[in-house]
């Protein structure tokens, strides 16, 4: 796998350069591609989204086709005061996900705790001269001074990305929004925060229906919240939500108005002898994903990546780990909060490959045919412009070989939660903090 | 060898430094102390320094974290101030005049057990903290609180089927508070600002009370079999003001609301019962463990029938190896007092036993003293 940094820079035998300063504002809380895999939109804690644009092959070029460049930058949320509850609202931006393309426009969803925002990414590659009231640096014209009308000529000018909200939708979420899912309707999405789930359509803001509502009467009786939800890619009345219980509900919008009774029930049972009080912590489910197929769906824990075939409730059908050596260092983990941090996963286009990130920068990827995993490093050291990745290798006791990394030497601040696989291509996008990394598959 | 120079609050300058965890350790290491493994992991807390654990001494929704420092300072060693004679010196327990009939078997199961309690006790302590500790300015993270608050849970239930709740709920319930002093704890809980040098530096400390024991790893603590009961404890009115911040604001302020969430059942039955509780019980687990949750989630609660303060505070330190903290200890190498043995921890967990010894009664009302005193600052009474 051949690699480049996408974050500015083209090579790492530089100088240090400003994205070598680490603003916290400038850490990446989501990632990914749309649709036909040709932009790549990020956003960061700061509220802001920054799209990539894949160039397109051309002969001039040939070797810079498939990179990705930045397209366009906006500020998508601004820092808000909740003043009723003297509290602040993040502008970090939670989850971004683009709508399927229908016209020359692009348009994505972009939320953060509270909001969600439709954007419309356009181009602007033409401008209007001559018109008859205004000059051509826009003072107004006197209209007494007007003797002939013209029509104003659409004239070439240099590509301009402009992104604008033409949606807002607010005010539905009492508690912090953590997964949207467009509908495969490509009318509806739902939103879900720890407690609620609703249902909007994208030309209506000032309503949405609710559809799980699992807040008990009493808070005090509160022992499990919602973590992710996903539309189901094909079936439009079809979403799943996981919780922080290891569990995962399948509803029917068919079957109620309020899906508060699943359809499908799915949690593995517990293994006795791995019991500790770290159990359900672990167990807690921090993302879900359909496959593109629509047949399996996948979870991911603390410690691990399930996947699960919709027809069977009870267990799942594959099951990969992730970071099994950091089973013994639950305490630790628990006391550093390191235990509550959300990976993300991802499939590849196909469903036959399965992704996630771990600590000191290293992300698994997963064959479910072979079986076979890889562990590879998401670093500027560890990575040169068209360099093939080393795979590396985690030490779990005994004797350190030499390319391997003892457990002890993890870096946890350096953690990778979010990744995106290319819908079509093997080209993948790993979030390292502050950078954002993008490895492609060279095969020739 | 210098004694920590950690500020001690209760003279002192607005700003009490912490010290890093890494220098903390450096520092234990001196003492000839095994660490526990997590300390030489490279678990730095994420992204933030040792800031300091409160803004100001005066500022009344520090408190909690402020009274959880002048444990932490005093046991440290910090002289100018708080004594810690306090802590029973070779409490001259039963158990060792009875010494012959106890068996080799028993002593090293009670070893093992007693290292699992405290733990299990740390564990807790440390959740409890992480509860305690919200972000000031942004929302909690509400599935973190959740799951914390359900660790919370499972470690009190397994207490209390052990029988070991009682002497927790007791260890909280010393002195002589106020009810307005409730109140002060209980917004407390709902507004502290998290400081992420904090829990590591209490864990340490944890850690380092378990000194007699096997040193613990995390291993011992992650396998462990956590007996599977099925009560639905809830959390007390305090915990749940974190949650239900639209209500927050006007119970907050209402005194009475506060009072009366307070005033359940007699407050003699707690102690009985939780002895006797079967925790399948939903009645009685309804009716008990949402007081003695608010008794841990609100640090300063206080039962009428609580026995004297000072065996309560005895109780507090008995599980901590006192003699380390001893300043003279430290500064001469001697160990003046009897290292804890695995008698003096069981004794101390068990439900019942007779009037301790204390060496020095007047030392622990003096600092009673002293707390109250701080109280009276910070509540403004």
């Amino acid at each position: 796998i051949q690699a480049h940094c996408a974050s500015g820079c083209v090579t790492n035998d530089h100088f240090p350069c400003l994205a070598d300063l680490f603003f916290p504002a400038d850490i990446i809380s989501t990632v990914e591609f749309n649709y036909s895999g040709e932009l790549l939109a990020t956003g960061d804690k700061g509220g802001r989204v920054v799209i990539f644009q894949r160039e397109q092959e051309s002969k001039n070029r040939p070797l810079s086709r498939g990179e990705y460049n930045v397209y366009s930058t906006f500020q998508s949320h601004e820092p808000e005061f909740d003043y009723l509850k003297s509290l602040e609202i993040e502008e970090k931006i939670n989850k971004i996900r683009w709508l399927p393309q229908q016209n020359a426009a692009h348009f994505l969803l972009s939320t953060n705790d509270k909001t969600i925002k439709l954007w419309k990414i356009s181009e602007r590659d033409k401008r209007a001269e001559g018109y008859n009231l205004k000059d051509e640096d826009g003072r107004l014209r006197d209209p007494f001074r007007i003797t002939t009308l013209r029509v104003p000529v659409l004239m070439p000018m240099d590509l301009m990305v402009e992104a604008s909200p033409r949606r807002i939708f607010a005010n539905a979420h009492t508690y912090h929004i953590n997964s949207i899912s467009v509908n495969s309707d490509h009318e509806t999405y739902l939103s879900a925060d720890d407690l609620r789930i609703n249902l909007w359509h994208l030309e209506i803001t000032d309503r949405s229906f609710n559809i799980v509502d699992i807040k008990p009467a009493n808070m005090e009786e509160l022992t499990e919240v919602i973590t992710a939800a996903e539309c189901h890619p094909h079936q439009c009345n079809v979403f799943v939500y996981s919780s922080s219980k290891g569990t995962i509900r399948l509803c029917d919008m068919r079957a109620a108005a309020l899906c508060d009774r699943h359809s499908k029930f799915f949690e593995e049972p517990e293994d006795p002898s791995s019991r500790s009080f770290f159990s359900e912590i672990i167990s807690s489910i921090s993302d879900v994903k359909f496959s593109h197929s629509g047949r399996y769906m996948m979870t991911r824990d603390y410690l691990s990546v399930k996947v699960w075939d919709l027809n069977m409730e009870n267990r799942p059908v594959e099951t990969y780990q992730v970071h099994e050596y950091l089973r013994s260092k639950l305490c630790s983990l628990y006391e550093n909060d390191c235990i509550f941090d959300k990976f993300e996963c991802c499939w590849n286009g196909s469903d036959s490959a399965i992704m996630t990130g771990s600590y000191n920068n290293f992300f698994r990827m997963f064959d479910r045919n072979t079986r076979r995993d890889i562990t590879l490093e998401a670093s500027r050291e560890n990575s040169k412009p068209r360099a093939m990745l080393k795979p590396r290798k985690v030490c779990t006791g005994g004797k350190r070989k030499k390319d391997e990394i003892s457990v002890d030497s993890l870096d946890f601040n350096k953690k990778i939660l979010h990744t995106a696989w290319h819908p079509k291509e093997n080209v993948i996008a790993v979030a390292a903090t502050n950078n954002l990394y993008i490895f492609q598959d060279k095969i020739n | 060898m210098k004694p920590w120079p950690a500020v001690c609050p209760s003279n002192c300058s607005v700003r009490p430094l912490a010290p890093s965890p890494a220098q903390l350790a450096a520092w234990l290491q001196s003492q000839h102390t095994e660490l526990s493994t997590f300390t030489h992991c490279n678990l730095a807390p994420s992204g933030r320094g040792a800031a300091p654990l409160i803004q100001h001494p005066a500022s009344k929704h520090a408190y909690v974290a402020h009274h959880q420092r002048t444990e932490v300072t005093r046991v440290l060693g910090c002289h100018s101030c708080c004594r810690i004679d306090m802590f029973s010196k070779g409490t001259k327990r039963k158990f060792s005049d009875d010494g012959d009939e106890i068996s080799d078997e028993s002593l090293a199961g009670a070893q093992v057990s007693s290292s699992y309690s405290l733990q299990r006790q740390s564990l807790l302590d440390m959740s409890l903290i992480k509860l305690q500790l919200c972000h000031m300015l942004v929302e909690p993270n509400l599935c973190r609180s959740v799951l914390i608050a359900n660790t919370v849970r499972q470690i009190q239930e397994e207490m209390t089927h052990d029988g070991t709740w009682q002497v927790v709920t007791e260890t909280f319930c010393g002195g002589s508070q106020s009810p307005s002093e409730r109140l002060v704890a209980t917004e407390v809980l709902c507004r502290s600002r998290e400081q992420d040098a904090e829990p590591k530096l209490f864990s340490v400390l944890s850690y380092e009370g378990c000194r007699e024991e096997e040193v613990v790893t995390d291993e011992t603590l992650c396998s462990v079999s956590v007996s599977d009961t099925a009560s639905d404890v809830c959390l007390s009115e305090s915990a749940r003001h974190c949650w239900e911040r639209d209500e927050f604001v006007e119970v907050d302020r209402d005194d009475e609301a506060c009072e009366s969430s307070r005033l359940g059942p007699g407050d003699d039955d707690d102690d009985d019962d939780n002895d006797d509780d079967e925790v399948d019980e939903e009645e009685e687990s309804s009716r008990v463990d949402p007081k003695t949750m608010g008794q841990v989630f609100g640090t300063f609660e206080i039962k009428n029938s609580a026995p004297g303060p000072d065996s309560a505070l005895e109780e507090l330190f008995s599980d901590v190896d006192a003699s380390y903290y001893d300043l003279d200890t430290m500064l001469t190498g001697i160990q003046s007092a009897p290292k804890m043995g695995p008698y003096d921890l069981l004794d101390s967990l068990a439900p019942s036993h007779g009037p301790p010894s204390i060496g020095s009664p007047s030392n622990c009302r003096s600092d009673l003293n002293e707390l109250d005193h701080i109280m009276e600052i910070i509540v403004g009474s």
